[in-house]
């Protein structure tokens, strides 16, 4: 504990620095210094700590801060602190890069220092103190290049949503709460409301994490959001802040809420379906690197959101085992995503500064000079595509396998919803699978599109050594996920009182989700399997084809010198997914212009990607309070026998609102 | 307590809500400022019927205070105002007497449907008088709210004032202190007032409050 209260220590110590040293040409090293070595000390800390808890004498006099550290808190302090770690490191060589370092430099580390805060608060009010530092810190860094368009509109629209969200949490630690206002987890613990208050409290802190993690229909501001940090502080935002929120809903859900009622189970599973599937759809009809990324991080969090509602459901029915295997499938994908994702920001970190491109339009034939990088991207695609034997399948074939033991459960809602989920979990793994081929094709395969593009680097060693310890990770964990299953063992037995089998037991280092009759699976063994068919097959090109190698023009069909532009783009890779989904379902429209007969005008082609739910939901809302704000206008320019008579009114109100209430 | 006692203390606090009703139909100026001059009386005699009943002297200078300034003071620099304004035989016009009295029946009626609950540990002499009180001040801001001309706005705002002293006086133990400073923030509010009132009447050859309006370039 001690250890984690250093680490803590040593970051808002990094904010003064940069607040102090910003301007300075050492400014960024101090403080990405000091918030790697932070970072890794509490990494440690959260592997190593026995679970204790500390009230500091600090905050408001008669509550204090509670700070606690239990087998939650770890696996989520130990996920935001290797994201910390690699963006610290990643940053070490990027921020070089960086126009306007006292933007960026106090906000970092108060940032992570305020991820670190969430999860280990033990109270309300620490909790939500450290929620809105978290939100500010990262507010403040999303306008940091405000010149560029959009950004200060991105970083508004992240501030209302944060701002719900946080009201949102406030009134759940309300209801919690209860009449007593016990405002200590332990407290709120020992007494959950019962009836339509649990209920409430729960769909509130639905809102609240949802709304900061991003789940249809809440998203809005991330896409926005997230691709107008920078790279590392995307990354951050992305992999790691977005389950930090959720670990707020599971810490209210599944830890100081009693039983849940089966219905909420259900809102989770239909929310989470529909996050994984619009989310990923959104991504596919992207150009811009880093939105497409921030776009799949919705996918992401729908699919973890099935994962906890599928062990809210079984939780809900007695079924404590398979429980404990939904919520490990769901924590273990907070892990994954939280790696991948991160990654893949790192990539797309580098790509931006070497080429000052984030619209893959621009990009391509990456992979030639940028070998490194486009090595550990590829890493990164296969592993958040799902593709076996990187870390993205296990927990996704975990979730998978949740949904399939289907046990008896007398709901309706519940006989209809897992499998839906089942069904749209697959659609989006495949969507996914076709989303990151046509990142990685367009960005790295093919030949550059521009002339920045034909003269783009590897970044220096530390960023390089960042993208590849996270691919190694991923590598890793999808090798070797015992390991991290057993490391989460103690928090679903903490949570439900059950655990999946121990897996570093099992021999082969066999995967086994509940029994071995049902289902397994080896990620070592299909690692070698795959390495030695890759190597049998390298040898065998090798041998019989390489020297047989014979360089001559393609057949050309009689356009011997095609740009560059006519190559097989991001739009012409999503337009086959774009009209079957996007049509029926966001609308979609493409309008093409052909000159008339004996023009010498280029054919236009146009498409058109309204955003329904921005339609229907947001921009609603926005009208109403524009309109409200004309009428409250008015107030502004009256009478004064019309304000004395608003006075008298409301006085009268007042009054008569007493005589019939008594 | 004497029945008695309790009577005239009571029958002093509806006479004062019966002025305010006479106040509210007035339309001449004068008769304003003469009705006026006798809810200031009125409230001076329930004052000094409140000292004599809890046997508390000071609420006898407050009694007087209230005889001298607002019973015959501001009353009388008030009627020297309107005869320099020259709007002395002006008749005002007001929109629906017959509506604002019903209006200030059910005012009073409500004031003691909220009051005598609240109240009911308290003696009744200051439970009736606090809840008569209210009636005062609300009929008072009723009167502010549907005239137009600025001085019967004064003449309302300080019977409001006298039901607030009622009120006080009532609840045993204001301390003198506390009523000299009101006197004088009444006095003050009156110097401001008076003073505004000429400055408006210069700039816009009337003290009706619509010209202030207009003046704004507002529509309503």
């Amino acid at each position: 504990m001690s250890l984690l209260l250093l680490a803590l220590l040593a970051k808002l110590a990094a904010a003064v620095a940069g607040a102090l040293r910003a301007r300075r040409p050492d400014g960024w090293g101090i403080v990405y210094g000091m918030s790697l070595g932070a970072a890794v000390l509490a990494a440690l800390g959260a592997l190593l700590a026995a679970p204790g808890a500390v009230v500091l004498p600090l905050g408001l006099p008669w509550i204090g801060v509670h700070l606690r550290l239990d087998a939650l808190a770890a696996f989520f302090l130990l996920v935001v602190n290797l994201g910390a770690a690699a963006a610290s490191l990643f940053a070490l060589d990027d921020a070089r890069h960086e126009t306007a370092p006292e933007r960026v430099l106090p906000f970092y580390p108060a940032f992570l220092a305020g991820l670190d805060l969430v999860v280990l608060a033990d109270d309300a009010l620490t909790f939500l103190f450290a929620w809105e530092l978290m939100s500010l810190a990262s507010w403040a860094l999303v306008i940091a290049h405000h010149r560029e368009s959009g950004n200060l509109r991105a970083g508004l629209v992240y501030l209302l949503m944060a701002g719900l969200s946080a009201l949102a949490l406030l009134f759940a630690f309300g209801l919690l709460a209860g009449t007593g206002g016990h405002y200590t987890f332990a407290a709120m613990r020992a007494a959950p409301p019962a009836g339509a208050a649990a209920g409430i409290a729960l769909m509130l802190a639905l809102f609240g994490a949802g709304a900061k993690a991003g789940i249809v229909p809440l998203h809005a501001w991330l896409p926005l959001a997230h691709p107008a940090a920078p790279s590392h502080v995307s990354a951050l935002m992305s992999g790691v802040m977005t389950k930090v929120a959720l670990y707020a809903f599971i810490r209210i859900g599944f830890d100081l809420l009693g039983a849940t009622p089966w219905w909420s189970a259900v809102v989770l599973l239909a929310l989470g379906g529909a996050t994984a599937v619009l989310g990923i759809l959104y991504a596919l009809m992207q150009g811009d690197l880093k939105r497409l990324l921030a776009y799949s991080t919705v996918e992401n969090i729908g699919i973890i959101c099935i994962g906890l509602g599928l062990a809210m459901a079984f939780r809900s029915a007695g079924y404590a085992a398979g429980a404990a295997l939904a919520l490990t499938a769901a924590l273990l994908h907070v892990f994954n995503h939280a790696m991948m994702k991160s990654l893949l920001f790192f990539g797309a970190g580098t790509v931006l500064h070497a080429t000052g491109l984030r619209e893959m339009d621009g990009l391509g034939g990456l992979l030639h000079r940028m070998p490194r990088t486009g090595f550990a991207v590829l890493v990164g695609c296969a592993a958040i595509a799902a593709l076996p034997p990187l870390n993205g399948f296990v927990s996704e074939w975990l979730t998978l396998q949740a949904i399939m033991l289907r046990p008896d459960l007398p709901q309706w809602g519940l006989k209809v919803m897992i499998p839906t989920d089942g069904a749209l979990l697959a659609l989006a793994a495949a969507l996914a699978g076709a989303c990151f081929v046509k990142l990685f094709g367009v960005s790295f395969l093919g030949r550059a599109r521009s002339a920045a593009t034909a003269t783009a680097a590897d970044p220096g060693r530390l960023a390089q050594s960042a993208m590849l310890g996270l691919a190694m990770l991923c590598l890793l964990a999808g090798v070797l996920p015992g390991a991290l299953i057993d490391l989460i063992a103690p928090v679903t037995n903490a949570l439900l009182g059950a655990r999946m089998p121990t897996q570093l037991a099992q021999p082969w280092l066999t995967l086994i989700p509940v029994a071995a009759a049902r289902s397994s699976y080896n990620g070592l063994l299909i690692f070698a399997f795959i390495a030695a068919a890759t190597w049998l097959t390298v040898r065998a090109v090798h041998r019989f084809a390489s020297h047989d190698l014979r360089r001559a023009p393609a057949w050309d069909c009689g356009f011997p010198d095609l740009p560059a532009a006519a190559q097989y783009g991001g739009d012409s890779f999503a337009q086959p997914l774009r009209r079957v989904f996007a049509a029926p379902l966001f609308g979609a429209r493409e309008t093409v212009e052909l000159p008339p007969p004996g023009s010498v005008a280029p054919a236009r082609i146009e498409k058109h990607l309204p955003d329904p739910l921005w339609e229907i939901l947001y921009a609603p809302v926005g009208s109403l309070v524009l309109r409200l704000a004309d009428v409250m206008n008015r107030l502004q320019f009256l009478t004064i026998r019309r304000y004395l008579a608003f006075v008298f009114i409301a006085l009268v109100a007042l009054l008569l609102a007493i005589a019939l209430w008594q | 307590m004497s029945t008695l006692t309790f009577d005239i203390a009571n029958a002093l606090a509806g006479l004062l809500v019966l002025v305010s009703f006479l106040m509210l139909y007035q339309v001449r100026l004068p008769a304003v400022l003469d009705m006026l001059a006798l809810h200031a009386g009125v409230l001076a005699a329930a004052v000094a019927w409140q000292a004599h009943v809890q046997g508390v002297p000071e609420l006898y200078v407050t009694a007087a205070i209230t005889l001298g300034f607002k019973a015959v003071a501001i009353p009388m620099a008030l009627r020297r105002i309107i005869r320099r304004l020259g709007i002395h035989r002006e008749i005002e016009v007001i929109s629906g007497i017959g509506p604002t009295m019903l209006a200030g029946i059910g005012l009073v009626a409500l004031s003691l449907e909220v009051m005598l609950p609240v109240t009911a540990h308290v003696d009744p002499v200051t439970r009736e008088d606090i809840a008569l009180a209210l009636s005062v001040v609300l009929l008072g801001l009723l009167m502010m709210v549907t005239r137009r001309n600025a001085v019967s706005q004064v003449a309302a705002f300080l019977s409001l004032e006298n039901g607030i002293d009622l009120a006080a006086a009532a609840a045993r133990g204001m301390p003198l202190v506390v009523e000299i400073s009101i006197a004088f923030s009444v006095l003050i509010a009156f110097l401001v007032i008076g003073v505004f009132l000429f400055r408006i009447r210069e700039r816009f050859d009337t003290v009706d409050v619509r010209a202030l309006d207009q003046f704004r370039g507002e529509r309503r």
